[in-house]
């Protein structure tokens, strides 16, 4: 089981999540964040006083998958974000440990689809 | 008493008759109405920023309010060096002011009879001042979320200049040749919104859609500040129809309140017609019609009585809902906050059904409609339509090709995804932390 971070432009969430459906990945978790990469934020000026290194928008997706959809989802975001903009974001994968359904208490592998 | 009241009023009316090869009297209660019904007009510029900026996305907020307070700033400028001037100045057949009047010169304490005999001039300088700011924020409705500042500075200097000035002064100038030609609008059916809504075609069609379009579209950032807006719109329409009376009389009386009932009419059919069509009635549909109402009642208040105005609210949100719903999507131009489908399309009904329900029992200055034994005026107002659709339409296409090559029209792809508030004024209007 893996856990997937993806940080994204706001206006690719809709074609992110479109791909994904596509490859029958339904389940994520959405956050509206703010962040700055090699991108940098943009700095903001209040009556003359600049504000700087601040931080732009992005969206946080959360994926928990078995490790055969690993592949499709990464591919999923990256051809739903990809713009060849600086800013585009990044993906992480990370191992997970364990994984319980509330409703049932199914643990593992089951409980994630 | 009645007597006595009849006497005084003799009295001065000789008294004014006597002072008339001196000065004309001003009255001090059209003055104090002309007055408020100016800071009326004025409440509806930062109204409609609300209007619209709650409409828009996040990251857009503060580009829609700048763009309205920057108009309230460049529009009263031009107004006071040559645009009043041009609108209402010494007329050159029947086209243009002339710049006699250019930096408010003659336009003094004392009333212009031939515009207003009992209001000092200044005031209804100041109140005609109020409709100019509005109506080229009306048009940014069309243009929203993609449009340079810097262009939209410039194109809307070029505007005023060279749309709203010279059918101002075709509809209400003195001399002007829709004026003579018989044209009736009461507050501004075709100066403002006609005028203001067919350059809002032309803006979307130029300008072209904003990225993701319509499919990727997220819904208005904050509904209350777009209801706020309305709210404060309504209020100032008062002034705007009211006070377009000029006296604190029987007409402004009856303009105020048809533009109230026209409102409450429109506000309710578009609701019910949501709630029949696509199953509920929505906060933005209640305010669409409102306004759409307001829009259509502009140019009939002070010719139409009360029961003819529901008439006309009806008619509006019947046809702006379908232009809104149907024709937009069938096209697929984005006109993003509908300044087209609701000022354009509400103005020409609104044009035309004072050709259909005006009558000389409301205002013996004003004429007979279709409805009322005329149908004459029904073709006056038609053909005032056209040429004010068709003038909009070119000088607007052309202002806009200029202002495209000299500082280009739209923001970059990059600059439309990070927002203009944050790419064309270096602020943000909400923080996420703290």
């Amino acid at each position: 089981m893996k856990y997937i971070i993806a940080v994204i432009q706001p206006d690719r969430l809709d074609e992110v999540l479109r791909v994904l459906e596509e490859k029958e990945i339904h389940l994520v978790t959405v956050t509206s964040v703010l962040g700055r990469g090699r991108q940098k934020g943009i700095s903001e000026v209040y009556r003359g006083h600049k504000e700087n290194g601040r931080l732009l928008k992005k969206i946080k997706l959360e994926i928990a998958v078995n490790d055969e959809f690993v592949k499709p989802t990464v591919d999923a975001i990256i051809q739903g974000a990809r713009t060849n903009h600086i800013g585009d974001g990044k993906i992480f994968v990370l191992d997970l440990k364990e994984c319980f359904r509330i409703r049932t208490g199914e643990i593992g592998s089951v409980a994630i689809g | 008493m009645g007597v006595t009241g009849f006497m005084i009023l003799m009295g001065v009316s000789k008294l004014a008759l006597a002072a008339d090869a001196v000065l004309p009297v001003i009255n001090t209660g059209d003055t104090a109405w002309v007055l408020l019904s100016a800071a009326f007009v004025f409440l509806m510029t930062p109204g409609l920023a609300f209007f619209y900026g709650g409409l828009v996305r996040k990251k857009n907020m503060l580009s829609v309010l700048m763009q309205c307070f920057m108009l309230m700033c460049i529009v009263t400028l031009q107004w006071v060096f040559f645009g009043y001037s041009l609108s209402f100045g010494p007329d050159i057949k029947g086209i243009i002011g002339s710049l006699s009047w250019a930096g408010l010169h003659s336009v003094g304490m004392t009333p212009f009879t031939d515009y207003s005999a009992t209001i000092p001039h200044q005031a209804f300088m100041i109140y005609q001042a109020m409709f100019a700011i509005i109506t080229p924020g009306l048009i940014l409705g069309a243009f929203a979320e993609r449009m340079k500042f810097s262009a939209f500075c410039v194109f809307s200097l070029l505007w005023a200049t060279f749309v709203y000035d010279p059918v101002c002064h075709w509809v209400w100038g003195v001399g002007g040749f829709l004026r003579n030609m018989g044209a009736l609008d009461f507050a501004g059916g075709t100066v403002v919104h006609i005028n203001a809504g067919v350059a809002a075609l032309v803006c979307a069609l130029v300008l072209g859609k904003r990225k993701g379009y319509p499919s990727h579209m997220s819904p208005p950032h904050n509904l209350p500040f777009a209801v706020l807006g309305a709210g404060l719109l309504w209020f100032g329409w008062f002034g705007f129809n009211g006070g377009s009376a000029l006296s604190a009389n029987g007409l402004a009386a009856s303009a105020l309140m048809v533009t109230h009932i026209a409102a409450a009419a429109a506000g309710l059919t578009w609701s019910l017609l949501e709630w029949k069509i696509s199953s509920k009635p929505t906060m933005l549909g209640m305010i669409t019609g409102a306004v759409a109402g307001l829009v259509a009642i502009t140019p009939a208040a002070g010719f139409v009585g009360p029961v003819d105005a529901i008439w006309i609210g009806i008619g509006v949100s019947v046809i702006c809902y379908f232009f809104v719903a149907v024709v937009k999507t069938k096209f697929g131009y984005d006109d993003s906050l509908d300044a087209f489908g609701v000022h354009g399309i509400g103005g020409i009904w609104g044009a035309l059904a004072t050709g259909l329900w005006a009558t000389k029992a409301v205002n013996p200055a004003g004429n007979n409609g279709f409805f009322y034994g005329n149908p004459g005026l029904f073709l006056v107002q038609l053909k005032a339509v056209v040429v004010t659709v068709v003038y909009s339409f070119i000088i607007s296409f052309v202002l806009l090709k200029i202002v495209d090559a000299l500082v280009g029209l739209r923001v970059s792809e990059d600059e439309e995804r990070i927002g203009l508030d944050l790419t064309q004024h270096r602020e943000s209007g909400y923080t996420m932390l703290d």
